[in-house]
Formats: structure tokens, C-alpha cells, sequence
């Protein structure tokens, strides 16, 4: 009860708060400059110079003080050792590059970036063109799209009972085993099969991420001129022809945003991995890498941030491009 | 060769009944408009036509062949849009070439026919530019070359100058006339709500109204001879004027008592038992003139609009009833609050009773054939030839044969 109370004060100070900045600092502007009299124009022009940073001011300390500073942090820590005593300048790193499990995480996030992104896509993209002018079609969307709702813990849980493992004559509780044994087949651990287990954890995202998939791509579907499509069919053009001729080409900038938005989500994956195998058997990734480090057992601060650092550094680039083509899809 | 057949052919939405009983033939080589008022259902037909909406009664044939069931893309016909419809992501010479290569045909097939089309649309130096790069006649100008390099038997157009301003309008609407008079043998359908276009593109005009075909035919016929008030009314700008009144004297020509008192002579044919008949004595504004005799038509002017060629005097504008409308050649400053006399010639008169025209009370097969009626310029506008000059010249270099883009 009393968190509940403290949940909602914050969100009404929060909210409160951001009015009586919006319009304090505002009306306070127009008190130092005021818009009339004989200098109107000139403290107009002042004010307006100075209004821009009443908007800006709060969101620059706050990503200052919450990402740019720990950002900087983490980098500056990267350079000391596990308790952050003694400088040690590229030792993380040279270390990084010589661990086993590093260059195991990284293989794994290599294929989590190529499986998973275009999995989701084409997936989302057939649900939404198949979902599209169909009467029941919204009912199908809602049903692809509620993975999206389910945190990636709940999901990993869902899907840790998909794959559970009883031994060959028991009553097998794992959706995947049952029907392994309803066709004759031995049930198999499944999260312990190497290289399969990452493609099941894998499933689990593009699980997920379709539906995210499918409801930007459907929108971006709609949007295309419906008589585009019409005159490619007075043309000749079959369906399969009008749709990956016509319809796919002018949501490519749609597509590619999607794409590397899920390949963001993607390299930063962790809370399925840490629930259902947390990394053993070969399924290590980045994120959860660097979390073992930094929190498990005897924390290493050190080698846990340069870990940091590189998935940041492999997340940049994509932020760039995704931006870019997000902005240009506006204009 | 390629005529087209509709019989009874009809489109409903569920219980909503669109369109019924279209029947109309196209001959092979005729330039045909759809005109009429929005929701009329006219755009609803052309796309019947090509195939983009499903006839839900009757037949359609094409060629000689019933085609309701036949893919668009195998009806031969070809279709440009309002909205150009051009596909984004292609160049002009690719939006071109897409039913070709989708049609099979060879690279040299296809590159010879855009250069053509291009060539012939004046488009040469824009092939290898996407559609964005282009104006809005430029791009008008490429949904056609992509409907050229088909080479169809029928053409359709959907309202093809409606997203153009008013100069380019003129242009295209020039350049769509030459279009079709280089390639005589190709029947083209088009849709507009312009009666600009449909008078000045059309061969025959057909106007459509309440889900059905008003009337058809050319386009002085439907100016001079409309069978009912509607395209009488839609026909012509402003509109016709209708005056309510009775018929009081039948014969080879008939005299109506109109409600104001005065009296109209109309050179068309009534019979006795006539007479008491309830009627509209319908008089186009341009056919009105001012007179010192005998007037159809007198009152107060409430309003005038000086277009400079024409001025445009209202009357009763302030009346529940649409006002009265006359068009005056030339320049008349001080009409305004002037009660004038107008009158018209007994020829340019029209009678409509329910509606109806009586000229057509018998049928249209019971009337002589349709021939123009010179009518004598009622001012002295008329009265100085026109003249042939730089005008026309004009025209010919800036609109008809454009050298670079059209803007």
C-alpha cells in the first residue's frame, strides 16, 4: 500500500512538475523580456533565442546525468581493475579478446543479429499482408501482436515449459518433447543441445518481436497508394508480383527501420538468455556476459565494463543508421 | 478493332444499388466521356470496365468477346489515373516498361518502346528520373506513356486533369485531343466532372445521374437538344434557367403563359389537349438578350459579374427559388438595380413538363437526325470574325508542342 502511494505521487509530482517548468519558466522569460512596449521587438528576438533551452534544459540534464555520464564511467572504469584500485590501462581488453567466453558471446550475438531481425521481419511482413482487408484479420494481428505485452522474462519462462525435458516414458509437461514423442521420436534436453539451444532461444524473440513487425509494416502497407497497385494489376502483374514489386519496394525505408530496430533489441539481449539457460551450453551472449562479471560471485568491474563498452561501441553504428532512415521515413 | 458492349449492366454494394440498366455501345475509334455529378457512379463504371470492380449484373463485351469475367490486365485496355499512380520506386522509363516486362517481352522490345513513347510524349530527357523529380504535368505525362507503350485497344481515363492547375489543364486536355487524333483506331473511355473537357474531348458524351444514363450523344446535341432538365441544367455554364409557366397555344409552335405573366413562343411542336399543361420554359443565359418588344423574361437586376467578354446579371438572388441568370456579350457597367427586358429566339427555347423534355415526348427515334443550329451572335460581339491570327499561334509553340517541362 504505501509503495502504491509513493508510485502514484511520483508520476503526479513528475507530471506536475513538468507543467510548472513548461509554464513557470516560461512566464518567467516573458517577465525578464517583456513582448510589448517600446523594446518589443528586440526582446522578442532575445527571448526566443533563450526559449528553445527552457525546452531542452531538463531532457539535456537528465540524459546528461543518466547515459552520458555512465557512459563515460563505465569507460574510465574499463581502464582500472576489478575493484577499480589500480589503473591498468588496456589490460580488460587485451584479456577480452583472449577469453573463451568472450569470443563465444560474440559468435552467439552474430547469429542473434542475423537470425532473429530477418526472422521477425518476414514473418511480421507476411502476418500483415496476409492479415490485411481480412475480416477477422484484426483478431489475428491482436493475437501475433500480444507477445509484444509479455516482458522478456515472462516470456523466457513461457517458453522454458515449451521445452521442458521429462525423462523418455514419464508424461513429457514440454510442448516441443510431447509432440516429439506423439511422432515416435526420444524427448531430448533441448537447452542443452549446442548450436540448437541458441536457435531456441532465439525463437523466443522473433516470438516477440514479430508482432512489433507486423503492426509497423501493416501500417506502412496501408499507406501505399491504392492505385499503384491497381494500375500493376491493369498491368498484368500477378499477386506475388505486385507484392514484392510494387508493395515491398516502397516500404523498404519502413523495412529497413524495423530491421534494425529489432537488431538493436537484439544485441542487447539478455533477460532470455540469464532465465532459461543463463549462457551454459553454449549460448552465451554479450550482455549477460558482461552481467556475470559485473555482479555474479566476485564482481570484476573492470573487465564487466569494457564488456560495456564493446556492446555499446557494436550498437552505435545501427542507432546511426536506424535514426537516419526513421528521419527520412518522416520526411 | 476493339467496340465495346454493355447490356443491362448494373453494380450494387451489398443492398446499395449503384448503377442499373447501362446499356450503351462504344464504336471502335470513338472518344466517349463520362460526365456527371459527384457519386454518380461515373468513375464506378470506367473501373467496371477495366476490370478493377466486379459487375454484379449484366454483360460487358469488348471486341466482340464478353469480358466480365476476364483479368483487367487481359481486356486490352489500359488505364491512367487521377492520381497518376505512378509506382515510386521506378524510373520513368521503368514505369514504362513494367507491363512489358511483366509481359515477357525482350529488352530491345522494351527499350525501343519507351524511347518511343518517350519521344512522343516529349519525356525523352526525364527517363532515367524517378516520378518525384518530375511536375505534376510531367508526371501526367508518364502515366500516359505508360498506357501508350501497351499499345491497347481502348483507353481509359479516370478524371486525368483533375490534380493539374488551370494552364496545364488546357495543355494536357490539347495534348490528350492529339493523342487521340494520331491514333484514330483506339477508342478512349475518360471520366471527368468537367464539362470543359467533355465538350471540347468528346465524340459522344455520356451523362450519367442517379445510377443510370441521363442521355447520350454529341456534345451540341446535349447543349441544344437535352432530353430533361438535369443535363439541360449540367450541360452549359451557368446554368439553364427554368421558368414555370403553362402551355396556353399548341400547333407547330407552342405559346407558354409563364407564372409572371408574360408569354414565350417556342419553335416546338405541341398537340391539342395540350394547353393548361404544367411546364418549365427552359432558356440558356447566353441564348437571353435585351429587347424593346415583347420580353420572356423582366425584372430588377440584383447583381452583375463583369467577366469582360461576357457580363452576368442575376435576378431574383435573394428568392427561395434559384435566381435568373443572363449572359450579356460585351462590357454593361450600369445595369445593376436597372429593370431590363429580356427575350430569346423561339429556336434556343426549351419545355420540360415533370421534367422532361416534350421534344422528346415521342422517343428520340421519332426526331430528324441531329444537326448543329447555327445561332446568330446575339450582340455585337459576334458580329467581328474571329480572328486567326498570333492567338492561334500562340498555342500551337506554347501549349500544343512544349519544348521543355510544362509548368
Amino acid at each position: 500500500m504505501e509503495l502504491l502511494w509513493l508510485a502514484v505521487s511520483t508520476i503526479a509530482i513528475g507530471v506536475f512538475g513538468c507543467v510548472a517548468w513548461f509554464w513557470g519558466s516560461n512566464w518567467l522569460l516573458d517577465r525578464i523580456f517583456p513582448p510589448r512596449g517600446g523594446k518589443a521587438g528586440d526582446n522578442i528576438r532575445r527571448a526566443n533565442q533563450i526559449r528553445p533551452w527552457l525546452f531542452l534544459g531538463p531532457a539535456i540534464l537528465f540524459l546528461g546525468t543518466y547515459l552520458v555520464y555512465p557512459v563515460l564511467d563505465s569507460f574510465w572504469r574499463s581502464l582500472f581493475n576489478a575493484n577499480g584500485t589500480r589503473f591498468v590501462g588496456a589490460d580488460n581488453y587485451v584479456w577480452l579478446v583472449n577469453d573463451a567466453k568472450f569470443r563465444e558471446s560474440m559468435v552467439n550475438n552474430m547469429m542473434w543479429l542475423l537470425v532473429v531481425p530477418a526472422l521477425s521481419t518476414v514473418f511480421g511482413l507476411i502476418a500483415a499482408q496476409l492479415t490485411d482487408r481480412l475480416k477477422w484479420g484484426n483478431i489475428g494481428k491482436s493475437l501475433i501482436f500480444m507477445p509484444m505485452a509479455i516482458s522478456f522474462v515472462g516470456a523466457g519462462v513461457i517458453w522454458k515449459f515449451i521445452y521442458e525435458y521429462r525423462a523418455s516414458g514419464e508424461t513429457q509437461i514440454g510442448l516441443l518433447n510431447w509432440i516429439v514423442t506423439q511422432l515416435g521420436g526420444e524427448p531430448q534436453i533441448w537447452l542443452t543441445l549446442p548450436v540448437w539451444n541458441n536457435l531456441l532461444l532465439m525463437i523466443v524473440l522473433v516470438w516477440i518481436q514479430t508482432g512489433f513487425a507486423m503492426v509497423i509494416l501493416s501500417a506502412a502497407l496501408r499507406g501505399i497508394p491504392e492505385e499503384t497497385i491497381e494500375a500493376a494489376i491493369l498491368d498484368g502483374a500477378s499477386p506475388l508480383q505486385v507484392f514484392f514489386k510494387i508493395k515491398v519496394p516502397q516500404i523498404m525505408g519502413t523495412i529497413a527501420v524495423v530491421w534494425t530496430t529489432i537488431t538493436i533489441v537484439v544485441l542487447k539481449v539478455f533477460d532470455i538468455v540469464f532465465v532459461m539457460t543463463n549462457g551454459q551450453w553454449g549460448t552465451q551472449v554479450l550482455a549477460n556476459l558482461m552481467y556475470d562479471w559485473m555482479f555474479r560471485g566476485t564482481p570484476d568491474y573492470g573487465r564487466g565494463s569494457a564488456i560495456a563498452i564493446v556492446l555499446m561501441i557494436l550498437v552505435t553504428p545501427i542507432m546511426v543508421w536506424n535514426i537516419y532512415n526513421a528521419r527520412k521515413e518522416v520526411r | 478493332m476493339a467496340e465495346l458492349k454493355l447490356r443491362d449492366v448494373a453494380k450494387a454494394y451489398g443492398d446499395v444499388q449503384v448503377l442499373r440498366d447501362i446499356n450503351l455501345d462504344i464504336r471502335s475509334g470513338e472518344f466517349i466521356v463520362f460526365v456527371g455529378p459527384s457519386g454518380c457512379g461515373k468513375s464506378t463504371l470506367l473501373r467496371m470496365i477495366a476490370g478493377l470492380e466486379q459487375i454484379t449484373a449484366g454483360e460487358l463485351q469488348i471486341a466482340g468477346q464478353v469480358v466480365n469475367d476476364i483479368p483487367p490486365s487481359q481486356r486490352g485496355i489500359a488505364m491512367v489515373f487521377q492520381s497518376y499512380a505512378l509506382y515510386p520506386h521506378m524510373t520513368v522509363r521503368d514505369n514504362m516498361a513494367f507491363a512489358l516486362k511483366i509481359a515477357g517481352q525482350s529488352k530491345d522490345q522494351i527499350k525501343a518502346a519507351t524511347d518511343r513513347a518517350g519521344k512522343m510524349l516529349q519525356l525523352t530527357p526525364y527517363l532515367d528520373r524517378l516520378p518525384k523529380a518530375l511536375s505534376g504535368g510531367q508526371r501526367q505525362r508518364v502515366a500516359i506513356g505508360r498506357a501508350i507503350v501497351r499499345d491497347p485497344q481502348v483507353y481509359l481515363f479516370d478524371e486525368p486533369l483533375s490534380n493539374l492547375d488551370a494552364a496545364l489543364r488546357v495543355a494536357t486536355r490539347i495534348e490528350i485531343a492529339q493523342l487521340k487524333a494520331s491514333m484514330p483506331d483506339r477508342t478512349m473511355i475518360y471520366v471527368t466532372h468537367d464539362q470543359t473537357e467533355a465538350m471540347t474531348l468528346a465524340d459522344r458524351i455520356v451523362v450519367l445521374a442517379g445510377g443510370g444514363i441521363a442521355q447520350v450523344g454529341a456534345p451540341l446535341e446535349l447543349y441544344q437538344r437535352p432530353v430533361n432538365e438535369f443535363v439541360a441544367q449540367f450541360i452549359g455554364s451557368p446554368a439553364m434557367n427554368l421558368l414555370p409557366g403553362r402551355i396556353k397555344s399548341v400547333g407547330a409552335t407552342t405559346v407558354v403563359a409563364l407564372d409572371g405573366g408574360l408569354e414565350a413562343e417556342v419553335a416546338i411542336p405541341t398537340r391539342a389537349g395540350d394547353e393548361g399543361m404544367a411546364v418549365n420554359l427552359g432558356v440558356r443565359p447566353e441564348d437571353m438578350r435585351e429587347t424593346e418588344g415583347t420580353p420572356v423574361f423582366e425584372d430588377v437586376v440584383d447583381l452583375t459579374e463583369a467577366l469582360g467578354e461576357v457580363t452576368l446579371l442575376y435576378f431574383g438572388t435573394g428568392a427561395e427559388t434559384a435566381p435568373i441568370t443572363a449572359k450579356l456579350p460585351g462590357i454593361h457597367p450600369d445595369l445593376k438595380g436597372r429593370r431590363v427586358r429580356l427575350t430569346a429566339d423561339p429556336q434556343a427555347l426549351h419545355l420540360f413538363h415533370k421534367g422532361q423534355s416534350l421534344l422528346y415526348r415521342d422517343g428520340a427515334d421519332s426526331l430528324p437526325p441531329y444537326q448543329p443550329r447555327m445561332t446568330a451572335p446575339s450582340g455585337s460581339m459576334g458580329g467581328t470574325p474571329a480572328a486567326p491570327d498570333q492567338g492561334n499561334d500562340r498555342i500551337e509553340e506554347g501549349l500544343i508542342k512544349p519544348q521543355g517541362p510544362v509548368r
